[in-house]
């Protein structure tokens, strides 16, 4: 057995018992990579192995000398290919940021550092982040570990894909309007989007500022926890950073709903939603009851708004984000040109993909003058009352349940030619950006075709022990399905 | 010209801020230094940096506000001005559009007839510079130098409440010397670190609505302003009765041709697609932060100018001189608090300084020497070391080097030679050597005996006590 088919907490905890050495820790994660590689495609980059070896003796050292004492030390992590990190290729899956190599690392990848982790590679993504499948990377499409058919979801599809299919223990994803917990929710693994501020986004390539946060991506409840309590830091360099209470995660993971208040959106339960779905994460609900949460139906509202106003801020924003990839200073620039605005529109024409330019063409046309008022006001207008309607809400309850996509992963190659039918798909995840929400992905069984079901847990800002508290509770009913890239898979496995 | 016009002016006013480090990340903001070499991934605009905002930008901006009765916005934002330029390392400015941090001031100048009038600020926002293109001369390689790239500057807007260049220079004089001594900026227009652009438009005398108008760039100096004025004010005039339309456009004023062409017009404008920028917090300013800049400022040219007067004796001229630039009140005060002569303090800074820089064409900002050594100067006049000739001279090499008076006269000898046995003794042989002089004197030809006291002096080396000389040669000639 691989020890990618361990947890990080199992990982580190032998590593720390000296029953392996961080070495082998690494070699096994870079052997499960690249046996299994070729199938998925979780990564755009590997990092150069002498390199990983030579940090792998460093953190021993300090393991032995008892400076690096904590849960994650030695732990092999990918990380998204969106994040900075120093020396090591970053590319956000597009052509334009060819061969471009940061001088700096991005805070939460240097918090897990300091940790003692090892980042062992750069997992692939939607370019720039903007899209739900991972097929619009410039380096090929990500495959899910469950049906190589299928897609694993996006924008963070190498993170989950990575987990999924064991070829590391757990990796760094990001989230604006879904890109953690719709992937997770496809490939059958856990992540979070922690509330916005909580991980800095130092480092991080942004799509839409306002609402990119970075999270974990891991087996389970308790993995989640422990990288998210890792990451998180006030950071001055970040000045959307908070400084906040309770980012002991860790403390929550207490199988225990006795009394908490779950509300449940019936918005979130009508058309559009696939059956399969709503039966599982209905019955997700019924087990949190019966081990005592509180249930109840109520309307959110503003639900329908969620989508356009998401749009129209993300676009806005990356429109402006993404105006810095021009060929002047780093990654691609086309080879004739003829004068300065001919290189720019031939090295943006060329460098970024089809769904990349479309959003920056909606939301360059968004922030136009004449149209400012009429969309991006009126979506910033949006933002705040869907706040509102999630503010009312929690004024009710613990946390809000409901399904994190609404259908399972499909098939390669059947959703970009639609892209508002892929739009669409972001329901249930996008209002929790727009209001700045933690939320969670966790699975809730298979459909018939064997794909994993995902069910989402909503909280209010700075709640997150609230929804990783009975995520695990929910977890400790279940037992962790390996996917079928995994060495431990079972056949038709328990639930 | 038949008809009656009036200039209508507004100004736009870039101020380059003092701070140490860049508005958004912490490099400096120093003069010079190798190419890229104050730089970082925040003013380079790599990929994942974020900017965070220097604290001591929003004071000097709201001191500004505050030297200009401007109500300060509680609760201000940054703004992305959206271009793609290769100096402009994000391809968006970072600035203020909606929420600026300062509104509704006002500078109030003297008119040309004697009388005061209120330059309306319409706003002064926040915002970065860009950086810098080098151009290879042989090559056809430009270099972008970043160095520049994120140093703070206020945008000050004036109303188009002026209507001539005297009332232009008058407001820009009036703006500068009070930012010069907030601290907030040096205001040099040769260096860039204050630029005005100039609005202009003109309309028929008594008319209601303004006219078109144009805006003039590349404004260099107080002159360039004022020729740049009458230039475009005659422009203007000039397709109006030859039946022409101004068109709304920005001009490039050439200083050297003495004429404006236009760069591009109002259909060229880009759209800048502003919006907030969602990597930087709103600015939330408490009354206690405004009673904190409040209460920091220091005392303005027109409080000085009234107790410069009151508290010194000055006339009003004199005291219009000394606080008119800042470095002047500063060396006035220091030297002042050190000699205790205010008023022999303002005479050397009124003659002998303003006869200097005049010389050597600087400007009082360029002046190099500290206040002690003029203060210990004019100790050693008073006291009788040195007499009044030779202290002009000491004090050139104060200017100059800014040497020490008292070594300086040491080391020369210079010092005033009070010995009367000495002095006895030269003036005994200028009689004898001018013997037609004496005899002048001797025969009712009074003046005779400045041109004695001058071959004395002469032959002392001008180190004599002229007074000294004076009552020895006429006790000698009245015997």
């Amino acid at each position: 057995m691989s020890l990618t088919s361990l947890t990080a907490k199992e990982l580190g905890k032998k590593i720390k018992e000296k029953e392996i050495s961080v070495k082998e820790a690494v070699n096994d994660t870079l052997d499960a990579i690249e046996k299994k590689e070729d199938k998925v495609n979780s990564f755009v980059t590997v990092a150069d192995k002498d390199a990983l070896l030579k940090k792998a003796e460093e953190v021993q050292k300090k393991i032995g000398e008892g400076t690096l004492g904590g849960p994650l030390a030695g732990v092999p992590i990918a990380v998204k290919d969106n994040m900075c990190i120093k020396g090591l290729l970053t590319t956000c899956s597009s052509k334009i940021l060819e061969g471009f190599v940061p001088s700096y690392t991005a805070e939460a990848v240097k918090n897990l550092e300091d940790a003692g982790a090892i980042v062992i590679g750069k997992t692939n993504m939607d370019e720039f982040a903007m899209g739900s499948t991972t097929e619009t990377s410039a380096y090929g499409a990500t495959k899910n570990p469950w049906n190589l058919d299928h897609v694993p979801g996006g924008s963070s599809g190498g993170s989950c894909s990575g987990v999924a299919a064991e070829e590391c223990v757990c990796a760094l994803g990001s989230d604006t309007g879904g890109s953690i917990r719709q992937p997770s929710a496809f490939c059958g693994v856990t992540g979070i989007k922690p509330t916005y501020g909580t991980v800095s986004r130092y480092g991080l390539i942004a799509y839409g500022s306002s609402l990119d946060q970075i999270g974990p991506v891991a087996k389970d409840v308790t993995d989640c926890a422990l990288i998210l309590e890792t990451i998180s830091s006030y950071d001055r360099k970040d000045s959307t950073s908070m400084k906040r209470e309770g980012l002991d995660f860790t403390s929550a993971l207490k199988d225990d709903v006795k009394g908490m208040k779950i509300g449940i959106p019936r918005d979130y339960f009508g058309e559009g939603l696939d059956g399969e779905v709503s039966q599982a994460v209905k019955g997700a609900a019924k087990v949190l009851e019966e081990k005592g949460a509180v249930l109840e139906e109520f309307d959110l509202g503003l639900v329908e708004y969620a989508i356009p106003a998401y749009y129209v801020i993300a676009c806005a924003e990356a429109s402006s984000n993404l105006a810095r990839f021009d060929g002047v200073k780093y990654g691609y620039r086309v080879k004739e040109y003829e004068g300065l605005h001919n290189m720019y529109k031939k090295s943006r024409s060329e460098g970024f993909g089809t769904e990349v330019k479309r959003r920056i063409m909606l939301g360059s046309f968004v922030l136009s003058s004449g149209y400012y008022d009429a969309y991006y006001l009126k979506a910033l207008r949006t933002k705040a009352l869907i706040k509102k309607e999630f503010d009312k809400a929690f004024s009710k309850y613990d946390m809000i349940l409901g399904p994190a996509a609404p259908s399972t992963a499909p098939k390669l190659g059947s959703s970009l030619d639609d892209p508002m039918k892929m739009y669409l798909g972001d329901i249930y995840t996008v209002s929790v950006n727009l209001a700045g929400l933690p939320g969670i992905s966790l699975p809730c069984g298979m459909d018939k075709k064997g794909l994993p079901i995902g069910l989402q847990l909503i909280g209010d800002c700075f709640q997150e022990k609230n929804i990783i508290q009975a995520a695990y509770a929910y977890e400790c009913t279940r037992e962790y399905r390996h996917s079928p890239l995994s060495d431990v898979y079972q056949v038709g496995g328990r639930r | 010209m038949s008809k009656e016009y009036e200039t209508v002016i507004g100004l736009e006013v870039h101020v380059e801020l003092a701070t140490k480090t860049k508005i958004f990340c912490s490099c400096s903001t120093a003069f010079g230094g190798a190419i890229n070499a104050h730089t970082c991934p925040v003013c380079t605009g790599m990929p994942g940096s974020l900017p965070v905002l220097n604290k001591q930008v929003v004071e000097y901006a709201m001191a500004v506000g505050l030297a200009t009765k401007c109500e300060i916005t509680r609760y201000c934002k940054f703004d992305r001005k959206n271009y793609f330029y290769p100096d402009n390392p994000q391809n968006y400015q970072i600035s203020q559009l909606y929420l600026p941090i300062c509104r509704n001031g006002g500078i109030e100048i003297e008119t040309e007839q004697g009388g005061k009038k209120t330059v309306g600020i319409h706003e002064i926002h926040m915002e970065e510079d860009a950086g810098k293109l080098v151009h290879d001369e042989d090559g056809d390689v430009s270099v972008v130098d970043f160095n520049r790239s994120g140093v703070p500057l206020i945008e000050i807007v004036s109303e188009p409440d002026m209507r001539s260049a005297e009332e232009v220079i008058a407001y820009l004089d009036k703006l500068r010397l009070m930012i010069q001594y907030l601290g907030a900026s040096d205001c040099k227009l040769q260096e860039g670190s204050m630029r005005a652009d100039v609005n202009l438009s003109v309309r028929e005398a008594g008319a209601k609505e303004f006219g078109t108008r144009t805006e003039m760039k590349n404004l260099n100096s107080f002159r360039a302003i004022a020729r740049a004025i009458e230039n475009e004010t005659n422009r203007q005039i000039d397709l109006i009765e030859s039946g022409e339309k101004v068109v709304q456009e920005t001009r490039r004023w050439d200083d050297g041709k003495a004429y404006s062409y236009a760069m591009r017009s109002k259909e060229d404008a880009q759209d800048y697609r502003y919006f907030p920028d969602p990597d930087l917090v709103p600015v939330s300013i408490s009354d206690e932060w405004i009673e904190s800049v409040r209460a920091k400022q220091p005392e303005l040219p027109t409080e000085k100018l009234a107790r410069y007067q009151s508290e010194y004796g000055l006339p009003e001229y004199d005291a219009q001189i000394l606080t008119g630039t800042k470095k002047f009140a500063d060396i006035f005060e220091a030297a002042t608090e050190i000699c205790k002569k205010p008023k022999k303090v303002s005479n050397w800074l009124m003659v002998e300084t303003i006869r200097l820089l005049k010389e050597n064409a600087m400007d009082a900002e360029d002046i190099r020497f500290s206040p002690v050594n003029l203060a210990k100067l004019i100790d050693l006049t008073d006291n009788g070391t040195v007499n009044s000739t030779v202290a002009k001279e000491v004090f050139e090499a104060v200017f100059k080097e800014d040497i020490d008076p008292e070594k300086y006269v040491e080391e020369k000898g210079l010092k005033t030679v009070n010995d009367a046995g000495a002095l006895r003794e030269t003036v005994e042989t200028v009689m004898k050597n001018n013997p037609k002089s004496v005899e002048d004197y001797k025969n009712g030809k009074e003046k005779a005996i400045g041109f004695l006291v001058g071959q004395a002096m002469k032959a002392m080396k001008g180190k004599a006590n002229p007074g000294m000389v004076n009552e020895i040669l006429k006790e000698l000639l009245s015997k």
